[in-house]
């Protein structure tokens, strides 16, 4: 008789659905998968102990880096628990801008998980258009910040600069033709806030070009209905968050339940699916996107009806205004000093958490009283997800591995860190 | 051109005459069978280009037109690597017989009426056996790499060929029925009389079948489970690499255009014209238009094309299914579907039901 074992497949860490660095031991009987052992670890950068190292403001730039497709939303999540250590709030203009980039991020990151889950289930369409939406939202990223992705955009104590009046245009080059330059540029005549407002016009249409792509198709959904599914209960048990946790059921989200920034001045719905499928989880995270956008056009109305400060006025935390720094002894002091040692924190612990994209996404800090943090400890919503994986995927096909890799939207920077 | 060349060779032994002459005509089959599927690629990358607001190739010679022939040189200069646990003999046997049955298939082609290599009489049985020959170099490939992707990719294949072949058979034998005759050339002109006559519409629900079934066959989207991309990385040729990969890339395709010209030929009539019956019978006896209007090998071009569009089109737009789904669909749709179908052409054929059986 001889001896019947399970065929052991590694899966990753270099496989075109691994999204980054993911690799699974699967173990399974033919196509069925008995058990996904994921391992990981292979995109860790330290990111808590070095941001150990440096001073607080230094660290942001870390943050960007940790979920790469949802920039601003990490630092969001670590310049609050700054600022509650602080005990400091921006200026609501601040604030309002830090919930229309968290939106725009928002969308950026579901625009990237719509692309990339489409192209594991096959359907490799979707992720060129989500593309297309994308490059219009980088460009918000790039005239506000002068990166594409990471920004390092959010201070302590509110944004790092004001919205830039003038959008920036495109120019003719060898690979484009002025005709081409003016069509591109012809959203980008007024400010960014026009430029947004542009966007947010056209984007429900676009939503509607994905979901004709995918909703009611027949193998869309018989790929993901029935596939992966969670009830409420153990989704809470497994310390879900985010659309993992509403495609289950519950609604749960930190924006409306523990409303920070401006939140609690906006208007807009939770999205709850009630299968706990990936087909749910799908729907769910498509309204996000449309809510998001609500988000947007309210935040562009009342930013261009308020302007104020994006900065508190302390310069013991913030630095000066350059032209300041010119005529006044004090600013240049207060300018050296924050860019050579920062500013200290009182003693004591903070705990902040930003509705992710992705879920729960909360920063940790210890402070010891120096210009630095005695520790980090980021809560990275993937992390969590995945160590679902095993419970998600038994039972499945090897096909639906791939396609609950992709509805855990898994970004390995901020498992890994 | 046949009496030149038999001039040229006048005295010469009557075998090697008739070899000479053979070997010609298959050179002239597969040269354009070739340049085909070298375009076809082309045509897909900008096609799918298009279709995802994106251009496709163009810097490659002017418009891009060069690339495939890049593409080919490339991977003809690319090492050929011998996994180390692969079966040598196996390993580099995979690819002839992946690519032998998809262009030996092309013997029985008639292109118009006299333009074929071998005008057999069992030519669609032909055709059956080769397209599943076919299948053995993908599981072959996919055991003789010693790679448990491309074995899993090679069970797939095997499950899915076997699962599509019967639907596709039982497609045929309707076709067969209609026609009453294998010879493709019999079955193209078992057809004439004018649009209506095509077995199109008679044939419709076998149509649907044979066509998704060679989509199937040829491991194309939405089917391509044997090398889905996001699953099993490249399935059965995962260990392939340069002009080894490249052979059956080119089967791939050889089987993608030869699926759409038999799809033309057994439901769109292959080189007749749409418009007997339509225009006037002097129509067709015009100067240039007539012979643009008539019968020709224009005509199978383009309803070649129209089925090539449409494999590009279907990848385009839908995800991939699962590998048990796909295997329900064709046991449990397909396969019914057939048989319900040649009973219900039993019956029409019974009762002369015209104007397609009278």
């Amino acid at each position: 008789m001889p001896e019947i074992r399970n065929y052991t497949l590694n899966f990753g860490p270099q496989h075109p659905a691994a999204h980054g660095v993911l690799r699974l031991v699967l173990e399974m009987d033919g196509e069925v998968i008995e058990r996904a052992d994921p391992h990981i670890g292979l995109l860790h950068r330290a990111t808590e102990k070095l941001a150990e190292s440096k001073p607080f403001n230094q660290s942001i730039g870390y943050m960007d880096r940790l979920d790469y497709v949802s920039m601003m939303c990490n630092e969001h999540g670590y310049v609050l628990a700054i600022e509650k250590l602080l005990g400091i709030e921006a200026p609501i203009r601040a604030q309002y801008i830090r919930v229309m980039f968290d939106e725009i991020t928002r969308i950026l990151n579901h625009l990237m998980w719509l692309g990339a889950h489409g192209l594991d289930i096959g359907a490799m369409t979707v992720f060129l258009y989500c593309f297309r939406e994308r490059e219009d939202l980088m460009d918000c990223y790039e005239a506000v910040s002068g990166t594409r992705m990471h920004a390092t955009y959010y201070r302590p104590g509110g944004v790092y600069r004001d919205l830039p009046e003038r959008m920036p245009q495109h120019e003719p080059s060898k690979f484009r033709s002025s005709a081409e330059v003016a069509r591109l540029n012809e959203d980008r005549q007024g400010s960014l806030l026009d430029f947004i407002e542009a966007f947010t016009e056209r984007f429900p249409a676009r939503v509607d070009e994905y979901e004709t792509l995918l909703t009611d198709n027949r193998i869309w959904k018989q790929r993901t209905v029935g596939i992966g599914v969670v009830s409420p209960e153990r989704a809470l048990q497994l310390g879900f968050s985010g659309p993992m946790l509403r495609g289950s059921g519950v609604e749960w989200d930190l924006r409306k339940k523990q409303p920070y920034d401006a939140y609690d001045r906006v208007d807009f719905d939770i999205p709850v699916g009630v299968g706990g499928d990936c087909y749910d989880r799908y729907l769910v995270r498509v309204e996000e996107m449309r809510q998001s956008n609500r988000i947007i056009k309210q935040c562009v109305d009342w930013l261009r009806a308020n302007p104020g400060p994006v900065m508190i006025d302390d310069h013991k935390l913030v630095p000066p205004r350059r032209e300041a720094m010119k005529e006044d002894m004090e600013a240049l002091i207060h300018h050296f000093k924050l860019f050579t040692e920062g500013y200290t924190v009182p003693e004591g612990q903070a705990y902040a958490a930003v509705e992710h994209p992705k879920g729960e996404f909360g920063v940790y800090i210890v402070s010891d009283g120096a210009n630095k943090p005695y520790r980090v400890k980021i809560r990275a919503p993937g992390f969590a997800h995945l160590a679902a994986m095993n419970e998600m995927v038994s039972g499945h096909m090897l096909a639906d591995v791939v396609a609950i890799i992709g509805t855990q939207d898994i970004v390995f920077g901020e498992i890994d860190r | 051109m046949t009496e030149v060349l038999l001039n040229v060779m006048d005295g010469w032994p009557q075998g090697l005459q008739t070899l000479i002459v053979i070997l010609i005509k298959i050179t002239l089959i597969l040269i354009p069978v070739m340049l085909g599927v070298a375009y076809l690629t082309f045509a897909e990358r900008k096609l799918i280009g298009y279709m995802q607001v994106r251009i496709g190739p163009n810097r490659v010679g002017p418009k891009g037109w060069l690339q495939p022939i890049a593409d080919a040189l490339k991977l003809m200069f690319k090492e050929i690597i011998l996994p180390t646990g692969a079966n040598r003999f196996l390993f580099l046997t995979a690819p002839v017989l992946a690519i032998g049955p998809a262009l030996a298939a092309w013997a029985v082609i008639p292109f118009t009426e006299g333009m074929v290599l071998a005008d057999i009489n069992a030519g669609l049985l032909y055709i059956l056996a080769l397209t599943s020959v076919g299948v053995y170099g993908v599981i072959i490939a996919g055991w003789a790499s010693n790679s448990r992707y491309a074995f899993l990719g090679a069970m797939r294949s095997a499950a899915q060929i076997v699962a599509y072949e019967i639907a596709m058979g039982f497609a045929l034998v309707g076709v067969l029925m209609a026609a009453g005759s294998l010879n493709l050339r019999e079955i193209v002109l078992a057809q004439q009389g004018s649009i209506l006559h095509w077995f199109l519409l008679p044939l419709w629900p076998l149509f649907l079948v044979y066509f998704i079934s060679g989509v199937a066959e040829t491991n194309r989207a939405p089917f391509d489970v044997a090398e889905g991309e996001s699953e099993i990385v490249a399935g059965f040729h995962v260990e392939y690499s340069g002009m080894a990969f490249a052979v059956f890339f080119l089967a791939e395709y050889a089987n993608m255009i030869l699926i759409a010209v038999l799809t033309a030929i057994m439901f769109l009539g292959g080189w007749l014209s749409p418009f007997h019956g339509i225009l006037p019978a002097s129509a067709f006896t015009l100067p240039v238009v007539g012979a643009l209007l008539g019968d020709g090998i224009h005509w199978f071009l383009i309803k070649v094309s129209l089925f090539l569009f449409i494999y590009l089109w279907l990848r385009a737009t839908f995800p991939r299914y699962r590998y048990d789904q796909i295997m329900r669909l064709g046991w449990k749709v397909f396969i019914p579907v057939t048989i319900v179908w040649l009973v219900v052409l039993g019956v029409a054929i019974k009762v002369n039901l015209g104007p397609w059986f009278d």
